[in-house]
């Protein structure tokens, strides 16, 4: 009845290996697209970009970096953080060593020094495994804190230690520091969520995905059907660092503006991003932004219920966000272990028998 | 329905609608590891405010707001508060959150909003020159330093050379600040500086006391908050170092830091810019308005405690500037741009301290367009554990303005330099 498929032939491979099958699911895809930046635009105010948007699209790019890795290459992260932190600080450092280059230009240059950290920290992963493998990345992610910390290069030798991005424009406009428009704001994240998707989604479904999947099932059966997993593996900590990374300079650049490596990419960073991946689903792209959305508009969702509308004490509603968002964890996870990807996939599967099931 | 149903869930995700009235906004913290402390400055802040409606209905005829935010002293929920409140008018922020205070720095200038930063902050704020929405009097962490140490000079006969200070930081932006200054202090006045930063939360802090145990420091300075400090103290205790030579900054001196540690807190002292306890004709009207009616934030039940004086003199001082910009701007219902003014002609004099019910409670503030900062003058207190409460032990003290001052403006400038600023004034 929803999902009406009479006469949606396909004539060709191509047709049929499409990212949305289904006409009616292409047309909303397209449809969501061109209100995300056809209509959204002339509308958004402020508090809806700083505090829903754009930290909504900044934690899917995150989620979908670190889904990649663990998701489809089966290498387990606690690094995500750690590897913000290089996206961040490399954008500072880029745009205050380079004011006159295009900001999208740092931005890009951020992720592929992340993505070259990234590789470093993921030789260990060459040797082991599982737990083993988290506890080094986990390792990662305290020492790139504790060197942004240490070394006052890193920070321009800043009196407290704190990294603040200057204005930077783009065509005129400014997409860094305070005088950005929230629009700016949304739509620069918007671009590079849509495009780091698109490149993803393509990545996965191609042969390098196809490698990183067979070294995700059986590493030892990988290899002997040909996949080396050296590259294999290194390829993904590199495109999930590159992802993460540009997540980090986004956050620090155009969302908070400023930001200091203990208390923005600390260890709580990599655990929210790693929860992302595993509610949204692991090995799926639709299921980053779904973990996204989840535990970014989730408590913003309750705050403004708890305390705007139904005017309880702030301290009493910040405890009964944190029990619900947790209790609605324990519930998806129980209900569909593999995540509201596979929800999302299992109701679609019901509304194209719907209303006769067999 | 469908319709329906997305515009409720779009008006609920939206913040509160617009008020009228005077809109301070106070983001504060009740939960997570800084939560003890940020409980009782909050209760400080809006009782206060109560006081002034109730008593006086507010400041020249217009009420004031003050719509509560929790940020858990995190920076993505302070900038969702700021966002979530700014729309309703809101005429200065106090975020008593370093961190939250230099994401917004940048944002308040471009809104034009006030943020007002009272013993936190960024410290070259002080210098009004290139911070023109920023305020931090009465004192700045390089004021507390430098008091800090002219109290070990005195205390040490004027003499510090030879001597070993180590100092304990939270290693963030706000524990980092005084580093700067106590360096150099310690070159100008001979001492050696040890620093030991301390991961927030700082729970975890044994190392950092081993290495103190082994270094046997003369004193030991620290820049601490929330859980961080009582942990300090209790591990100050373990390792028997003499509370008399353990000296806090203003944040590191509450009853919830040193209470838990019972007896072997006794002698601990901290800096402090405030007054404490309820010695004071405004606790008068303070109990017959708000406690016994019943409207005391949350109960009441921190009243005259250090961190609740200081969240009520914060209220002080901008309830003060709120009249201030009243009187200059000629109209009682002022916007933020009146209210920079009134910061910048603030004069807030030991017998207008009288006049309101807290005589000698803080130093005299006097403000101007080129400093933002005030006097910088801080005392100290020490904690008497049979007691339960803290004692003052010295006179309001002036900081040794020739070192500070070039730091903030080499700090200032390069601010200005790094974010486009021409110098106003």
């Amino acid at each position: 009845m929803i999902y009406r498929e009479a006469g949606d032939f396909k004539t060709s491979y191509r047709d049929d290996g499409q990212t949305f099958p289904i006409r009616l699911d292409r047309w909303s895809y397209y449809a969501a697209l061109a209100v995300a930046f056809l209509v959204v635009p002339f509308f958004i105010d402020s508090y809806w970009a700083n505090a829903v948007l754009v930290p909504f699209l900044i934690y899917a790019i995150a989620a979908i970096g670190l889904n990649i890795l663990t998701g489809y290459a089966g290498q387990v992260s606690l690094g995500t953080g750690g590897f913000m932190a290089v996206g961040a600080y490399a954008v500072y450092k880029l745009m205050t060593a380079f004011p006159g280059v295009p900001i999208f230009v740092h931005i890009l240059l951020a992720g592929l020094i992340t993505a070259v950290v990234g590789m470093l920290f993921g030789l260990p992963s060459l040797r082991i495994k599982g737990f083993y493998l988290a506890v080094a990345t986990l390792a990662a992610q305290f020492f790139l804190v504790w060197l942004f910390n240490k070394v006052p290069w890193f920070y321009n030798y800043s009196a407290s230690g704190q990294i603040t991005a200057p204005e930077r424009t783009f065509l005129g406009w400014a997409v860094t520091g305070p005088a950005t428009s929230a629009s700016a704001k949304y739509l620069t994240c918007l671009v590079f969520a849509v495009a780091l998707a698109w490149v993803a989604r393509n990545l996965t479904r191609g042969t390098v995905g196809r490698k990183w999947m067979a070294i995700r099932d059986m590493d030892i059966a990988a290899e002997i059907i040909g996949v080396n997993p050296l590259s294999a593996k290194l390829s993904a900590f590199a495109v999930s660092s590159f992802f993460v990374g540009i997540a980090g300079a986004l956050l620090f650049a155009v969302y908070l503006g400023a930001a200091e490596a203990s208390e923005a990419f600390g260890i709580n960073k990599s655990f929210l991003v790693l929860f992302m991946v595993i509610i949204g689903g692991l090995g799926s792209i639709f299921g980053s932004f779904a973990g996204a959305a989840f535990l970014v508009l989730l408590p913003v969702f309750l705050k403004n219920v708890l305390v705007a509308r139904l005017g309880w004490p702030t301290d009493l509603a910040a405890h009964l966000e944190l029990m619900i968002v947790g209790a609605l964890i324990i519930f998806f996870l129980i209900v569909e272990p593999h995540g509201l990807a596979r929800l999302w996939r299992l109701t679609k599967e019901k509304l194209r028998l719907w209303p006769f099931p067999h | 329905m469908k319709m329906k149903l997305a515009t409720a869930l779009t008006a609920l995700l939206v913040a509160a609608p617009a008020m009228a009235d005077l809109v301070v906004p106070n983001l504060s913290y009740r939960t997570g590891p800084y939560g003890a402390n940020g409980t009782q400055y909050a209760d400080g802040f809006n009782d206060y405010f109560t006081l002034l409606n109730e008593r006086d209905g507010g400041i020249g005829g217009e009420k004031i707001q003050t719509p509560e935010c929790e940020t858990a002293y995190n920076t993505e929920k302070g900038v969702e508060c700021y966002e979530a409140t700014k729309g309703n008018g809101a005429l200065v922020y106090n975020p008593l959150s370093t961190g939250i205070t230099y994401q917004l720095i940048p944002k308040v200038s471009a809104d034009k909003i006030v943020l007002y930063t009272p013993g936190y902050g960024r410290t070259s704020a002080k210098n009004g020159k290139v911070f023109e929405w920023v305020f931090n009097a009465p004192a700045n962490y390089w004021d507390g330093a430098s008091v800090a140490v002219k109290y070990l000079l005195d205390q040490s006969g004027g003499d510090l050379k030879g001597k070993k200070v180590a100092l304990v930081y939270h290693n963030s932006a706000y524990g980092k600040e005084p580093i700067r200054t106590l360096q150099d202090l310690s070159k100008k006045h001979g001492f050696t500086l040890t620093e030991l930063p301390i991961d927030p939360p700082g729970q975890e802090q044994k190392s950092q006391w081993l290495q103190i145990r082994r270094d046997k420091p003369d004193y030991v300075v620290m820049w601490g908050w929330g859980v961080m400090n009582q942990t300090a103290i209790q591990e100050a205790a373990n390792i028997r170092f003499p509370m008399e030579n353990f000296i806090g900054i203003w944040w590191s001196g509450s009853e919830v830091d040193v209470l838990p540690v019972g007896e072997a807190a006794n002698g601990y002292k901290s800096l402090t810019f405030n007054g404490v306890g309820t010695d004071y004709p405004v606790y008068d009207d303070m109990k017959k308005f708000v406690i016994e009616p019943g409207k005391a934030s949350q109960g009441g039940q921190f009243v005259g405690s250090a961190l609740y004086s200081r969240g009520m003199y914060a209220a002080v001082v901008i309830a003060e500037a709120i009249k201030k910009a009243q009187e200059l701007a000629g109209t009682p219902a002022i916007n933020p741009t009146q209210l920079r003014d009134g910061f910048e002609a603030l004069d807030i004099t030991p017998d207008r301290l009288k006049e309101i019910g807290l005589p000698d409670f803080g130093p005299e503030i006097k403000m101007s367009c080129d400093n933002h900062g005030g006097s910088g003058m801080a005392r100290l207190q020490q904690w008497d554990a049979a007691a339960k409460q803290w004692k003052l032990i010295t006179e309001f003290t002036a900081p040794d303005q020739d070192v500070l001052n070039p730091l903030i403006a080499a700090d200032s400038e390069a601010f200005a330099a790094e974010a486009g600023i021409k110098p106003r004034c």
